[in-house]
């Protein structure tokens, strides 16, 4: 293990090392924990200039609740779902399927396909821009859900087809061969022998593509215009505006729409490091 | 009846060879339509002045010599994007280093592994507008409410040109470095435990470890980390337009940025000159592409 363990180091560097960690930690998360303070503050702690002392009253329950009911923010949340949902059963059915097909059968232009794949995956979204923005509009999709939903699916298929052949590779080929032997068809193979051995990969994908999509705001604020489709990476900056310099409030708002994902990968953290990684490790 | 027994035992015969098309066909005729396509069409469009909705009209080359033949904001665009690309890559070393400081199996170490880790969950846009907030000037700004403790003059990072941008790319590190450190502390989990103990009774130690026996077998890491972070550099925009929303004075433009600028401007929509700017990022970024692709084309030959 490197580096030196601490049960075998000093007295000295042990005691130090418990006291560093915590102090480390506070550095690190103190641009984050500045908001957290602030959105529990009351108004009058801003206009008297108490920034940094303690707040003068809790008012944690007002001022998430004002996010909660007197702003679009529910509905920013909804459509944020309702995108982001769709979007990563699309994806994990699309890659599971490609995945598939470039991870066990052998033909010619394999090798291309899952290579144009992995390069679509990393070319700048601006190239992508004004002809996905055309699209959808001819497709009369835009500023809808769909339109951006679509968008995501085709474009996380990259990653995804990438994750999941890689995954299948390393599954054992016997097992496909086994089957075939028995008469058993291609399309059963995958649905009854192929997929049930990806729970650990569809699980991982999940939560990625979860994530990525939820915190997606280029495409949003390309594709989506009002409150009606917009999810809450483009909804934070209206909110925003409509609580100009109303600190605690913002603070409030830009923390009730960065925790579903936080919360996602606190519950599935396993899964989520595990996606993260793959390849980290030979 | 009997065209369906034969095109049954057609398909039959052929399955194995038909099967993976089918499967691929949706994800093929997704991918092509929103990414493959569009990387063509935009080649196109940059050849031509178009507002989004008339016509397009034929320009050739005009909108290239006008981008490259002393456009200001291009310039400044196209500096930042260095910027960004070669500060973005401390992340790597920074998140070395933290995994290094986590690697202990301490009470609690799982707890402060996540964290240290959990701001790369948070979207780029609340992390932009958490910065902005912690670089306000006066006692608002909790940085300058630190600084000042230490004695120094307050700051106002966001508001001076010559300042902003390097905000930014610190306020893109705090996540990015979050990755890399999660990579490393994968991949030290895996750094074979008899090399080590090796190495040490030849009395190797401290940076001479860590460079000659623990860094080549973290390189499958470093990889990965060095190919995120690229890609992260050039594609930087929530940050900039949550920021500063490209000022003061147009200091902290990036391509990706000014492309968008362009395209979707309120003076009227330039999609030929954003497409232009596109292309021009396209290919900056097509260095690294085939760099990354010729490497996983060896790994993928290798694994034959």
């Amino acid at each position: 293990m490197f580096p030196t363990p601490l049960e075998k180091t000093s007295r000295q560097w042990q005691i130090g090392y418990q006291v560093l960690l915590p102090i480390v930690l506070i550095i690190w998360l103190l641009p984050l924990i500045a908001v957290a303070v602030f959105s529990i503050k009351p108004d009058a702690d801003f206009t008297n200039g108490n920034y940094w002392g303690m707040p003068s009253s809790f008012e944690m329950f007002t001022n998430y609740g004002k996010v909660f009911f007197e702003s679009d923010m529910p509905r920013y949340l909804l459509n944020s779902v309702f995108i982001t949902v769709p979007t990563v059963i699309g994806c994990i059915v699309l890659s599971s399927m490609t995945g598939f097909a470039l991870g066990v059968y052998k033909f010619r232009g394999n090798l291309l396909i899952f290579f144009m794949f992995i390069a679509g995956n990393f070319v700048p979204f601006q190239i992508l821009m004004v002809p996905v923005r055309d699209l959808t509009l001819s497709m009369n999709l835009y500023d809808t859900k769909t339109g951006l939903v679509l968008f995501h699916i085709a474009f996380q298929t990259g990653f995804c087809t990438l994750f999941m052949r890689n995954f299948i590779r390393a599954l054992p080929f016997p097992l496909i061969e086994a089957a075939r032997v028995e008469g058993v068809s291609e399309w059963r193979i995958f649905l009854f022998v192929v997929l049930p051995l990806m729970k650990p990969a569809l699980a991982a994908l999940s939560v990625l593509i979860f994530t990525f999509i939820w915190n997606d705001y280029f495409w949003a604020i390309v594709l989506t215009q009002g409150p009606d489709s917009q999810p809450v990476t483009a909804g934070i900056t209206s909110f925003n505006s409509q609580y100009r310099a109303a600190y605690h409030l913002m603070s409030a708002g830009s923390i009730v729409a960065a925790l579903p994902p936080v919360a996602m990968f606190f519950l599935m953290q396993k899964h989520f490091i595990a996606g993260l990684t793959l390849g980290a490790v030979k | 009846m009997a065209t369906a027994t034969t095109q049954r035992s057609w398909y039959k015969r052929n399955e194995i060879a038909v099967t993976p098309w089918l499967f691929l066909l949706p994800g093929i005729v997704m991918f092509a339509l929103y990414v493959i396509f569009p990387i063509f069409q935009s080649f196109w469009i940059s050849f031509h002045q178009w507002d989004g909705l008339g016509e397009k009209t034929w320009v050739g080359l005009a909108n290239y010599e006008r981008l490259l033949g002393g456009d200001r904001k291009f310039e400044t665009s196209f500096w930042n994007n260095l910027r960004w690309l070669v500060l973005y890559l401390l992340a790597i070393p920074m998140g070395l280093f933290i995994s290094l400081f986590l690697n202990q199996k301490v009470f609690g170490i799982r707890l402060y592994k996540s964290l240290f880790f959990f701001p790369f969950v948070i979207s780029q846009v609340v992390v932009g507008l958490v910065f902005s907030w912690f670089y306000l000037p006066g006692d608002l700004g909790l940085l300058n409410v630190v600084i000042g403790f230490f004695g120094f003059e307050p700051v106002n990072i966001l508001g001076r040109a010559e300042s902003a941008t390097y905000g930014i790319i610190a306020a893109g590190l705090w996540p990015q470095t979050a990755y890399c450190m999660i990579l490393y502390l994968t991949g030290l989990n895996s750094v074979d435990p008899e090399q080590v103990e090796a190495a040490r009774l030849d009395g190797a130690k401290g940076h001479r470890m860590l460079w000659h026996v623990i860094l080549p077998q973290l390189k499958p890491a470093t990889f990965i980390a060095f190919v995120v972070t690229i890609i992260g550099a050039l594609r930087s925009f929530d940050f900039i337009a949550v920021m500063t929303n490209g000022g003061p004075f147009g200091s902290t433009r990036v391509l990706s940025f000014y492309m968008f600028e362009e395209s979707l401007s309120e003076f009227g929509f330039r999609m030929g000159y954003g497409a232009a700017i596109a292309v021009v990022l396209f290919f900056i970024m097509l260095g690294f592409i085939t760099y990354f692709l010729w490497s996983m084309y060896q790994d993928e030959k290798g694994a034959r």
